[in-house]
């Protein structure tokens, strides 16, 4: 069948195998000469994209969970969407959250995700007590920071190349309920947005939307939204009903003066400077859910997510640059997130280190790897990197300058014979 | 609802029916043939807060009446029983094989009706309870594509009408309920699920709040018994000439 990652680019024809327990599982891997893992298909690009695809969906079952110490342990299948039905009653939530609850946990380990609060509390993998992975060498094998520690680092943000996470165990974080104070600040443009960034360290979440098509003295204008979980009135939020985008719409829709109209209209909604609400938290962390199959917005040639980081130093001229670089070209649609790591993990190639990461959303168009080409350049030159979650394009050698530690990854992936048997579009393309 | 019974609690429809039915103090005695999968469903009750006991059986090779009698005497009281196996056969595999067909037949309708009339003596006696089936929309009229699947269905659904027809004013509950498309690993083959398709999770929902209230028929999403309506509604000469 036709799979493909959210940004629906690229699209293959993939045999998809759905395993029902972890033994099927194993067998199912045994069998194949090729395949690479996958989960909830929320990475853009084509990091679960293959001839063969083993999916993790009908292994999502809670497998131990012990409500006075919040350690959960679940198959990888399993959705932030089912963590949060399941724990929140119990008054407990994730460590670290993507911006969609489609995620899997399995998914959220293998690209080491991060949240609106990794300036504070890291990625994902940072809170996990250990993994159980199937492995080509030795089987299904426990790894942990302590237990076989290598194994740990090389999967946790490894984008399934050295074997199928089948399960985790995590500590959650104790919360007071399912809601959200969130405070929102207006920023007119990108030097005051990064001051409220630093002014406000301490927020427990935070993440801003800028306009990416404003100019001049606008450039980088946006908001910044702060959270904390609060207690709320006891009964629980409604589930909204939730819209769906039924068809492909055609691509102007997304082009530059709509998109340039979206982005005013979205920053100047906000009247006042600083604005306070009480807000469900699944609104706050995963807006876009909201409407489902979003990425239809786009049309049928589907689109690009774009997401960097620079290091701290040279973040606020890398950002400006990029964001100059785009209004010059007319490029970039949606809204654009922009946030500030915390400092970086072990992990071999996890992504985030300390310093703001910017994420835009491209349409394809026939100018744009060229384009996109040009934005490379600036990463790296200011020392960045791009996410591998989002990417569908990078070269193995961006990558490999820009991913130091990637041969201490593919010594590890093979010493568990990982590179006989896991493979990706994205695996390829990048030398792995 | 605390004490529940499923049959076929691998069925994905039936997981995600069992942990939409967790409540503190919920009971299940779940019954299904591949072991494995079972013990995983069960892991996943207990760690949501289920107290959880399992069986392993073929339901068309068990003894009904002595499966039913295990799980009452297992749960005490039994306050819903739910049969949620099933197969999707091959229908031209059917067509070219009459084992194939009994088989179907057999999985999707007798056995069903076996523990169904099991189950009646021990909620009659014990005075109230639901008893509830998944059958199906294809239940409704029988179609050149899935006829024998249909027909196994049809006669679960029309044992069930019976029984609800029998208990009326008695206290126990008899709930037929009849999915749509569901994405589930019966209906992986199908590719390009359009609108018309819901996931186990959105089923199990309506299929949940049938059970809490409910005695008769129920189509899942609702939006189906208008489809139904219209397909059963439909003459024969129009019918036939429907790509169906
Ligand atoms: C709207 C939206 C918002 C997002 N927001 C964020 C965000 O805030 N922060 C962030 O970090 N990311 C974010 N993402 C990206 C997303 O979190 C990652 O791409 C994540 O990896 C997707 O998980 P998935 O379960 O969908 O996995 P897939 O997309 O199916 O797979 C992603 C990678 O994980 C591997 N994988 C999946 N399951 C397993 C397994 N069981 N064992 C081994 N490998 C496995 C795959 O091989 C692949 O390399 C967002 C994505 C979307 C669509
Ligand atoms: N999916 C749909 O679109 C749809 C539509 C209408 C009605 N339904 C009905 O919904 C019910 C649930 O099906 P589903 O969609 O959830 O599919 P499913 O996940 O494939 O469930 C069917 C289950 O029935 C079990 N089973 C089959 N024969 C059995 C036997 N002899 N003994 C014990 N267990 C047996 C299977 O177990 P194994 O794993 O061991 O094979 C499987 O777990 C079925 O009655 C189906 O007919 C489904």
């Amino acid at each position: 069948m036709e799979i493909s990652g959210w940004g629906r680019h690229p699209r293959i024809d993939a045999r998809v195998l759905r395993p029902r327990t972890f033994g099927q599982l194993a067998a199912t891997v045994a069998g194949e000469v090729s395949l690479i893992p996958r989960g909830g298909g929320r990475s853009y690009g084509d990091s679960a994209l293959a001839p063969t695809v083993v999916e993790t969906r009908h292994l999502d079952q809670l497998l131990a969970f012990d409500p006075a110490t919040g350690v959960v342990r679940c198959a990888a299948g399993t959705t932030f969407a089912q963590l949060l039905d399941a724990l929140l009653p119990h008054g407990w939530f994730p460590p670290v959250t993507p911006g969609t609850a489609a995620v899997t946990v399995g998914g959220a380990v293998a690209a080491d995700v991060h949240g609106k609060n990794h300036h504070r509390d890291g990625s994902f993998c940072d809170h996990l007590l250990s993994l159980e992975v199937l492995t080509e060498s030795d089987g299904v094998v426990r790894c942990s920071p302590t237990e076989r520690p290598e194994l740990f680092r090389a999967t946790c943000g490894g984008m399934g190349l050295t074997g199928v996470i089948l399960a985790a165990t995590f500590r959650l974080r104790a919360v007071p309920g399912p809601w959200i104070e969130v405070e929102s600040h207006r920023a007119p443009c990108l030097e005051a947005l990064l001051e409220r960034f630093a002014a406000h360290a301490q927020a427990p979440y935070s993440v801003a939307w800028i306009d990416c098509l404003a100019r001049g003295r606008r450039r980088g204008r946006g908001i910044l939204e702060l959270g904390r979980h609060a207690p709320g009135p006891a009964a629980a939020p409604r589930e909204p009903w939730r819209p769906a985008v039924p068809a492909d719409l055609p691509g102007w829709l997304l082009a530059r003066p709509a998109m340039a109209a979206f982005n005013a209209l979205y920053y100047h909604r906000q009247r006042r400077a600083v604005t306070r609400a009480l807000r469900p938290c699944r609104a706050f962390f995963y807006p876009l859910d909201g409407i489902r199959h979003w990425n239809r917005l786009y049309g049928r040639q589907g689109f690009l997510q774009y997401q960097f980081v620079l290091p701290a130093e040279a973040a606020p001229a890398g950002v400006a640059a990029v964001l100059d670089r785009c209004a010059a070209a007319g490029k970039g649609s949606t809204l654009a997130v922009l946030k500030a790591l915390g400092p970086g993990n072990d992990n071999l190639l996890s992504f985030p280190r300390e310093g703001l990461t910017l994420a835009l959303d491209f349409r394809l168009e026939r100018d744009l790897p060229a384009f996109l080409q040009e934005l490379d350049r600036l990463v790296v030159d200011h020392g960045g990197r791009h996410y591998l979650a989002k990417d569908a394009r990078l070269s193995a050698e961006v990558f490999r300058t820009t991913y130091p530690r990637w041969e201490e990854f593919a010594a590890i992936r093979e010493r568990y014979g990982g590179h006989r048997r896991y493979h990706s579009l994205q695996s390829h393309r990048l030398g792995l | 609802m605390h004490n529940v019974a499923i049959f076929g609690a691998t069925s994905a429809i039936a997981e995600a029916v069992a942990r939409r039915l967790i409540k503190p103090e919920a009971r299940f005695y779940l019954v299904g043939r591949d072991d494995e999968r079972l013990a995983l469903v069960a892991a996943d009750l207990a760690a949501r807060g289920a107290q959880v006991q399992t069986q392993v059986a073929d339901l068309v090779e068990v003894d009904a009446e002595g499966l039913v009698a295990e799980v009452f005497a297992a749960l005490g009281v039994v306050d819903l029983i739910l049969i949620a196996y099933g197969l999707l056969p091959d229908q031209e595999a059917c067509e070219k094989s009459l084992p194939t067909t009994l088989e179907a037949i057999a999985v999707n309708g007798t056995s069903q009706v076996a523990l169904a009339m099991a189950a009646a003596a021990h909620l009659e006696r014990q005075g109230g309870g639901t008893l509830a089936a998944i059958t199906s929309v294809a239940a409704d009229r029988g179609r050149r594509s899935n006829y024998v699947y249909g027909a196994a269905k049809a006669l679960v659904a029309t044992f069930l009408a019976g029984l609800r027809h029998r208990f009326h004013g008695r206290g126990v509950r008899v709930v037929d309920i009849r999915p749509g498309f569901v994405d589930t690993p019966m209906t992986a083959r199908f590719e390009n699920k359009g609108l018309l398709w819901s996931s186990p999770d959105r089923v199990a929902g309506n299929i949940v709040r049938a059970l809490e209230k409910g005695s008769g028929v129920y189509y899942v999403p609702g939006y189906w018994r208008a489809i139904m309506a219209v397909i059963r509604a439909l003459p024969e000469g129009i019918f036939h000439r429907l790509p169906l």
